[in-house]
């Protein structure tokens, strides 16, 4: 029971009054976050990320810094329920399936149930989710301290092929997303020979193009574009959080316990996988509905059909965290900022960070167990404030998060030329999003290009050229045989109709 | 048709497939061409520079290739709008002030800026009167001063009002 200790040593970091204090900014931030059009959880720590640098300096400063943008991770997670729940506007993708029963629910007078229901199923999915990586994370650190350079590409082959084959946009549209990404991570200079590539002679290319800017640009003001198209008049449900609402919604809960478990297992497993928390909500969903003895009411205001994606969204969303702490690859573009973040305070993610920063390593995992409980008692009491934020008027919102956003890509390298590359990252994800092109797979690309290039690169010097590397061995192999599934598996449909037809 | 000119396509779908993919492969090109001039090949000591990104453009192409066919497929009967000439006058109404403001930081510095773009947004897309646009963004100015230069101590471009003041 190595990891009940390290976890109680990690509990005993994390227990500060100052990383308990950054906590709770952290969570107040991230539902702020959650809640506002065209601030989400990526953009929202990839604007706060370079605040942090002073912060990651002090002694014990990078447990502090990883704590306050977990935390606001947690928050925003969190807090796209509230959207989707009162005004019918998911934040995220994977709030979506949230707004089937949410929004009837509210519309009933019974947003507070739902409200309450969501935020417990939340709580309860982070909840299954972290106890997963408390015990499973050092496991496969272990394990992977063997990877090698083959292994590693396999691991990032394996995540990239996994968004082809998962994603529900166009398969060649993901692929062109994220080879996009690849090739603007290429930008700068070489980091295996350190020589300068594709800057075109221009000195601001000369340090490649930053994966936070596109990170605001591309979600920031993408997003701000996008909403203001729809020509954004918030009218929502009121939202009241009393606590016998709460004790009366809590008593009805237990009884979705198969429901719940369900959709756990549903989001740990699939949140693993990039781009899993999305379809983990829809899929428990409808589980939740196959398998419920009231299947013809579900749309019209269940609370089972509030519990079921909520907690698949959220035990997806911190296991996401995962493979990012244990192999170096994230599975969200939030954990790719957090990643990205690591990588800035100097920490190196993947199996070693499990040995030589232990510290680090449990006093996050701590940090999440106490951040999903103090969001759990923020937004239950604080729901109307943030409600309320959304009755801010577009007009007055929609500039100060331009300037927000400005600032955020002005402080990673104090440069305006990034400012710039906001503006124009804002118009390619506007455009994207409307054309479906996914952002996900090019930010992941963008943050993770150089290590996969890296890893490509090494193991082909390793083998003199020959690819059957990737084949070398059972543990390799099998990653890479699954990665090719995943790659083709968009043409199962079409070959098994063509199969039918014939 | 002249009342409800705000409904009429600016762009349909198939133009802007066409014209995105058409972009990325452009882009594609430049990347494959310029790693074929820094070196794609093997030397003694592995793949040179050029190697990965050559086969990144490569691979970028061919989708947006085959990205460009599906929407020359598109017929004209299922292309619908991209986007209206009235929520496009709209994004460009917040798009080009976006870019004026990114524009003068470099004079104006950040926050007289900010200050200026947010009362100009408020008071033409929001129809505020000017004097409640003006003090929203002069408040939410000198926060954004609080929160940076004092609090976390982030110093942002600073223009001549700044240097008036005595705070630059």
């Amino acid at each position: 029971m190595d990891e009940i200790q390290s976890l109680l040593q990690g509990f005993a970091v994390a227990l500060t009054l100052k990383n308990l204090l950054f906590m709770f900014v952290g969570i107040v931030l991230g539902v702020v976050i959650g809640v506002l059009p065209g601030l989400g959880g990526a953009n929202g720590v990839a604007i706060l990320l370079p605040l942090t640098f002073t912060l990651a300096q002090t002694p014990g400063g990078t447990t502090t810094a990883i704590i306050l943008l977990s935390c606001i991770y947690w928050g925003a997670l969190f807090g796209g329920a509230i959207t989707s729940i009162l005004f019918n506007i998911p934040g995220e993708p994977w709030s979506v399936a949230t707004t089937f029963d949410g929004y009837p629910m509210a519309q009933q007078g019974r947003a507070g149930q739902a409200l309450t229901a969501s935020f417990t199923a939340s709580f309860f999915g982070a909840l299954v989710a972290v106890i997963m990586i408390t015990f499973v994370s050092p496991i496969i650190a272990e394990f992977a301290l063997a990877f090698g350079p083959p292994e590693f590409f396999a691991v990032y082959l394996l995540t990239f092929c996994a968004f082809i084959g998962m994603s529900k946009e166009p398969p060649f549209k993901t692929l062109a997303a994220m080879m996009l990404g690849f090739a603007l991570a290429s930008v700068g200079t070489d980091t295996v020979t350190g020589t300068l590539r594709f800057n075109f002679g221009s000195m601001l290319l000369l340090n490649g193009f930053n994966f936070l800017v596109a990170v605001i640009g591309l979600f920031g003001i993408g997003e701000i574009l996008l909403s203001l198209e729809e020509g954004l008049a918030f009218r929502g449900a009121k939202a009241k959080i009393s606590p016998r609402v709460v004790w009366e919604t809590w008593k009805q809960l237990p009884q979705y316990w198969a429901t719940a478990i369900r959709s756990s297992a549903i989001g740990c497993f699939m949140g693993v996988v990039p781009g899993g928390a999305t379809p983990a909500s829809f899929m428990s969903y409808g589980m939740a509905r196959r398998f419920s003895r009231t299947r013809d009411q579900f749309g019209a205001g269940q609370i089972e059909g509030v519990v079921a994606p909520e907690v698949a969204n959220n035990a997806a969303g911190t296991s996401a965290l995962l493979p990012m702490l244990t192999l170096g690859v994230p599975g969200s573009p939030t954990a790719a900022v957090l990643l990205g973040g690591l990588m800035i305070w100097g920490l190196q993610p993947g199996p070693l960070l499990f040995a030589e920063q232990k510290e680090f390593v449990w006093g996050l995992i701590a940090s999440m167990y106490l951040g999903n409980l103090a969001g759990l008692i923020v937004v239950l009491t604080c729901v109307p404030l943030f409600a309320a934020i959304l009755r801010i008027p577009f007009s007055v919102i929609a500039p100060i998060i331009i300037v927000i956003c400005a600032i955020g890509g002005y402080t990673v390298n104090n440069a305006i030329f990034d400012v710039w590359m906001i503006v124009v990252f804002g118009v390619i994800g506007y455009a994207f999003k409307k054309l479906q092109y996914p952002l996900a797979p090019m930010v992941l690309a963008i943050v993770l290009g150089d290590q996969a290039e890296a890893s490509f690169r090494q193991a082909m010097i390793m083998s003199q050229g020959g690819l059957s590397i990737f084949f070398a061995n059972a543990l390799v192999g099998g990653m890479t045989v699954l990665a090719l599934v995943m790659l083709f598996w968009p043409l199962v449909p079409w070959v098994l109709a063509r199969l039918r037809s014939a | 048709m002249a009342e409800n000119s705000g409904a009429r396509p600016a762009l349909r779908y198939k133009s802007a497939e066409v014209a995105v993919a058409l972009i990325i492969m452009a882009f594609s090109a430049l990347i494959a061409v310029e790693s074929l001039r820094i070196g794609a090949r093997w030397t003694a000591d592995g793949p040179q520079t050029g190697f990965f990104p050559l086969y990144i453009a490569l691979i970028l192409g061919a989708a947006c290739a085959v990205n460009l066919l599906l929407a020359l497929r598109i017929k004209p009967q299922a292309n619908p709008t991209f986007v209206q000439v009235g929520q496009l006058k709209l994004v460009l109404s917040v798009l080009v002030p976006a870019a004026v403001f990114v524009g003068i930081i470099p004079w104006t510095g950040l926050y007289l800026a900010a200050v200026l773009f947010i009362a100009f947004f408020m008071h033409r897309l929001g129809n505020y009167p000017w004097w409640k646009a003006a003090a929203a963004s002069v408040a939410t100015g000198v926060v954004l001063f609080l929160l940076f230069e004092m609090w976390f101590l982030v110093p942002l471009p600073k223009g001549p009002l700044e240097r008036a003041l005595g705070v630059g």
